[in-house]
Formats: structure tokens, sequence, C-alpha cells
């Protein structure tokens, strides 16, 4: 699946899409290809603050526990309670339905710093050498 | 023949592995397929269908001679010399002071011929083990682990699409020989996921054929992602998680594999017998999660505040909608006691509950 060029991506395979001042944030098609079978998605709850880089959840797999990094700093102002019940939505559909949590960011110039489509494509040809 | 890369060994059905789009991973020394299309899928296949496992990584071993048995039965908790020709038993492989070296299968091909299954982490520990004991027996060990692959058959219609009364003889938990093309094939009526099925162990240079025969009768491939979820929804134990030398069988709930009545000396006999006399200290048990979130192994047991135990084994159940895992508790706590798992800091509820989590349907 290609990267799509709406958006900005992080090489912890995470994605942001702004609208606005408010960024949706996802992990990639690859991401969820590593990860496998997703089960559980741990997510802040609306209000809470996130600092781009840092950890603001956890995704499980049936295999495995991996760590979900803001790609930008804000607030939490909405997460996918969908989910909750179908925590599949992000192996069936990472850039739509598999959607995590929306940030009112506090910097946007923060995405300046971030990948474009055609980075991140190239980012992972690299890491794959 | 199994060979090196790199520092990795690869099975005699790596090839198949990689036609198939296998996402191969490093395990126990090995490079094995930990899933071919998705754990989810593949866990399904073997509960309603048929699935197929790699599972060349495990030690084999065969032991030939007048005493065979009872050189079988002196490192083994359970009395091989009661196994009749055709028949196999599980088993724990202990040291003097009762600790578990391995979990282990042995069958009975002949009266001075015996194959010993070993866990593949185990293996290379495993073969000097018997070999420093087997010096005062009248038997020798043949190595078949690098001549040989391993390939379980597990599902309902396991039995069904492999077809032939050569399959259909077998009685559960007994096993069988026979030619295959030239080659001779071993099979046993034993798995590791639940479900009836066979495990075959065929000559390396062969297994390929076979594979693809198996693969043609729609029997899905299936790695070591789903053999894990399946083995534990069966509560079937994993060395390494549940067990270690520091783990005695008897507290893992192996008891019925260790026989003491029949008075056949066994490796750690009588440091399992002052055990067996004192009462175990902790249990191994079966929890089910009351909430959404995944117990791992290493995960503390948490109850009135007090860390109790520790998760040895936790997944995501595919059957049950729901994380399960085994762990260690107190003795006195009973099925049905309420306790937390601390799943990295956050809380999840869980329950102690009967073994197994998934039991296969009785067949009409």
């Amino acid at each position: 699946m290609a990267s799509p060029p709406d958006r900005k991506y992080t090489k912890e395979h995470e994605w942001v899409k702004l609208d606005g001042d408010v960024g949706t944030v996802g992990i990639t098609d690859y991401a969820q290809d590593q990860l496998g079978d997703i089960v559980f998605v741990d997510m802040p709850v609306s209000g809470t603050a996130v600092t781009a880089l840092e950890k603001f959840g956890e995704i499980e797999s049936v295999k495995a526990v991996s760590e979900l990094f803001a790609p930008v700093s804000g607030e939490v102002v909405e997460r996918n309670e969908g989910l909750e019940g179908s925590p599949q939505w992000v192996n069936d559909d990472p850039y739509g339905d598999g959607w995590m949590i929306r940030v009112r960011l506090s910097n946007a110039r923060e995405v300046d710093a971030l990948m474009s489509s055609d980075d991140y494509e190239e980012f992972l040809r690299t890491a794959a050498e | 023949m199994a060979h090196e890369t790199g520092t990795l060994l690869h099975t005699p059905l790596y090839d198949e592995h990689v036609r198939l789009g296998a996402r191969m991973v490093p395990f126990a020394g090995w490079e094995m397929p930990v899933q071919y299309t998705g754990v989810i899928e593949e866990h399904n296949a073997v509960r309603q269908r048929a699935g197929m496992f790699d599972v060349s990584h495990m030690g084999r071993f065969e032991v030939h001679g007048q005493d065979a048995a009872r050189f079988l039965g002196y490192i083994c908790t359970w009395d091989m010399a009661r196994l009749a020709p055709g028949e196999g038993h599980y088993a724990a492989a202990c040291n003097e002071a009762g600790g578990i070296l391995d979990d282990v299968y042995v069958f009975s091909l002949d009266p001075e011929r015996y194959l010993i299954v070993v866990n593949a982490s185990n293996a290379p520990k495993m073969k000097a083990w018997m070999e420093g004991h087997i010096a005062n027996f009248n038997a020798r060990l043949v190595d078949r682990y690098e001549s040989t692959a391993m390939i379980a058959v597990q599902g309902p219609e396991a039995i069904e699409r492999m077809g032939g009364d050569f399959v259909r003889s077998i009685k559960p938990r007994h096993c069988a020989e026979t030619d295959w093309r030239g080659h001779r094939l071993f099979a046993s009526r034993t798995g590791y996921t639940g479900e009836d099925g066979l495990e075959l162990v065929i000559g390396a240079e062969a297994a390929p054929d076979l594979w693809r025969e198996l693969l043609e009768a729609e029997i899905t491939p299936v790695g070591l992602g789903a053999r894990d979820t399946l083995r534990l929804e069966a509560a079937l134990l994993l060395y390494g998680n549940d067990m270690d030398e520091e783990t005695n069988p008897l507290e893992v709930g192996l008891d019925w594999v260790v026989t003491f009545d029949d008075g056949a000396d066994f490796l750690g006999r009588t440091a399992l017998q002052h055990i067996a006399k004192a009462g175990v200290e902790r249990t191994l048990v079966c929890l089910r999660a009351l909430d959404r979130g995944v117990m791992r192994h290493g995960c503390a047991i948490v109850s009135g505040g007090q860390n109790v135990g520790i998760v040895t084994s936790g997944t995501f159940s595919p059957t049950l909608g729901t994380s399960i895992g085994m762990g260690f508790v107190p003795r006195a706590m009973a099925e049905g006691t309420r306790i937390d798992v601390d799943v990295r800091g956050r809380v999840l509820p869980a329950e102690i509950v009967p073994r197994p989590f998934y039991k296969r349907p009785k067949k009409k």
C-alpha cells in the first residue's frame, strides 16, 4: 500500500494528517504489517498532553506489544473509540478507519521536521537494505 | 541436512517457507516462520480445519539397545519401561534437585528402539546430558536431528485430509512407522495445539515433497505465532516460559507424569518425593483477563496491593477474544479468585480459571 501524500511521517512509522491546527495520528501500513494482528490499542483520553517523539500509547498485536510515539506535540481532542471494539481496523485500514488520536497542535512548525510520503518510502527502502 | 547460515540454522523446509512468503524470525538458534498470512487466521485454520507446522527445530534422538527403556525411565520422571511398542508418553527430565531440564515425549518403536523428542532450545544441553548418563547403560544414543525433518499436522480435519489406512490406524498417543516413497516415515497421534492430529518425522531429503503433498491436501501452513496461541489455549506448557531448571514438575501440574508408585529409580526422584511430602509453595494456574489489554510473560500478579506471583505465559486468545495466560500464585489461591495483572503499570483485572482454556469438542 502506497503511503498517502496528504500527510507526514515519522521514523517510528506513525503518520499525522493536518486539518487546520488539528492533526490526526495513526501508524503506517508498514507498521501494521510488521506488528501483525492487532488486538488492543491503549490510547490517551481527551485532554491529555502529548509531546512530539515521546510515547503516547501502546499497541498490542497477538505476538507483542509496541510503543506509539507522537509525531507532534499538543492536546488530545479525540481518540478513535471504534478501535476499542475493532482494533483490527488498524490492520485493515491504517490510513483511514484505523486512525488513533486527534491532537490540537501546540507548535505547528514541528510538522516541518517530519518526512513527506516520498521521503518515508525512501526511508523504508534504505532501512530494508 | 540442517545447515548454518551466519549463526542461524535452517530446517530442511526453509525454502518452502520462503516460497510461501513466510515471515522468518530467529527462534532458539533457528530461522523459523513466525507467520505466513496472519496469526489469527492460521490459529483459526487449526481450530476449524487443519494446519501444519514445521517443527524440525525440535531435537530428535533415538535410543537403541537392550537397556533403552531402562535408560529413558532413569532420565524421565515417567517410567518409560511401561511403554509397549507403538505407545508414547510425555514426561519431564529433571536434575537431582527435581528441577526441570526439559519436557520430552518418548515413543517406543520396538522393545530396543525408542524415539525421544526434546525442545529446540534445550537440544544441545539434552544431548550432552543424555550422553553423560547413557554410558552406564547397555544402550546408545542415535542423533536423528539433522537427518530428519518433523511436521505437525493438527486440527479437526487433520486425519481426514491426510487420509490413508496408515494415518487412521494410529490411536491417540500411539505411534507407527511406514515407508513413504522409499523413506521411513514416523507418525504419532500427538501434538501441541489441543487438537487431534499427527506429528510426522521424515528423512530430511523427502521432507519438501511431503510438505507439498500436505499443502495439496489443503492443509494450511502455520507459523510459530499461532503455535504459541494454540498451545496456550490448550494450557500446554512452554519450556523457558512456564518452567525451567528452577521449577519442579509438581508445581506446574505435571504430577501426572511423575511415577513414584512403581519404585523405579529416576533422576530427581528423592528430591521430588521430599517436595511432594512437604507440598508445593506455589502453583501454576490459568488466568483470564476480565478487561481489554494483554498479559505477557514477566508481568506481576497482584492481590490486595501485594505482588503474589508472576505471569509465565500470556497472549491474546483468538478463540476467547480476550487475553489469557498462565502464572505462578501461592498454593492457597483457588479457581475463581480475582487478581490483578500489572501490565507495565496498567492494572488488568483477571481471574483464576479452570485448566485448560480450550478443549476440543467431543467427536460425535
